[in-house]
């Protein structure tokens, strides 16, 4: 890894008090991707080479367009590298959304899930290597949140373990 | 209570200064961190080890490196539970509000 890589890499860690496959189920199952920060309708052929999209929300849609920008009917693709039930998912990643994000390509997003030593809560880390892709790490770090692009990776974090410990998400 | 954890790691300039090299350049190793320190390395290794126990900071390995980054998590979570409940919009309007009357002096 040379220091270009290392100083574009984000990592996030947050825990939670759910199990790795709850966890688990809340990343890769639309019904529950609907619920937390950004939400957009996931897909995922979970087996390496696997298609990753993801769809918006009716609402999404129109509260995109409503704010002048007009939204795609797939905002994210990208390709399942890797996919090891309830612990570790690696997938590529581009953000469709943004023609200038999309111009950046495809960008490395790893998730990996551990249950805690006290049996009761679970660690979640996101590592998203952004090298070549400074618009997506900016939206990703939160930068744009004033201008209701969304705070980024801490803020679905925070959101998904709301949603995980309270049944509510923290907008709801 | 994990927010303990976080406010007492936040209680000190040191660990504070040593957010804010992360915040610049992500990514750092021990030594690169050290140099940035009038402070032995095993003070700054002590101040990261808290650091590590709050959740602020993540190491990962890389070949034969740790490097450290910067896990923004926990202030968010203040943030959404404290902050954002409470305060926002008048923080935001001071904040501005100190911002443009430094920038004048």
């Amino acid at each position: 890894m040379t220091t270009a890589t290392q100083t574009t890499t984000q990592v996030y860690r947050i825990y939670i008090k759910a199990t790795p496959e709850a966890i688990w189920d809340a990343i890769t199952k639309p019904e529950w991707t609907a619920r937390y920060g950004y939400t957009g309708l996931a897909s995922y052929d979970l087996r390496p080479g696997g298609a990753y999209t993801v769809a918006p929300t009716p609402e999404f849609k129109a509260a995109a367009e409503a704010q002048g920008f007009p939204c795609p009917d797939v905002i994210v693709d990208g390709e399942v590298i890797e996919a090891e039930p309830p612990r570790r998912l690696v997938t590529t990643f581009r953000m469709l959304m943004d023609p200038g994000m999309a111009a950046e390509g495809f960008t490395r997003i790893t998730h990996e899930i551990s249950p805690a030593p006290d049996g009761k809560s679970s660690s979640l880390t996101v590592t998203h290597e952004l090298a070549g892709a400074p618009l997506l790490a900016a939206l990703s770090r939160g930068d744009n949140e004033a201008e209701g692009a969304g705070g980024g990776h801490a803020w679905v974090l925070s959101d998904l373990k709301s949603l995980l410990e309270t049944g509510a998400p923290l907008a709801g | 209570m994990n927010d303990d954890r976080v406010f007492k790691a936040l209680a000190d300039p040191t660990r504070r200064f040593l957010l804010d090299l992360l915040f610049t350049r992500d990514g750092r190793t021990l030594t690169e961190l050290e140099s940035e320190l009038e402070m032995s390395r095993f003070g700054v290794m002590k101040h990261l080890r808290v650091l590590e126990e709050a959740n602020l900071v993540v190491t990962r390995r890389s070949g034969r490196e740790k490097l450290h980054f910067l896990n923004p998590v926990p202030i968010r979570e203040i943030h959404d539970r404290w902050i954002d409940k409470y305060t926002e919009r008048h923080t935001a309007a001071l904040l501005e509000l100190k911002a443009e009357l430094e920038d004048e002096s």
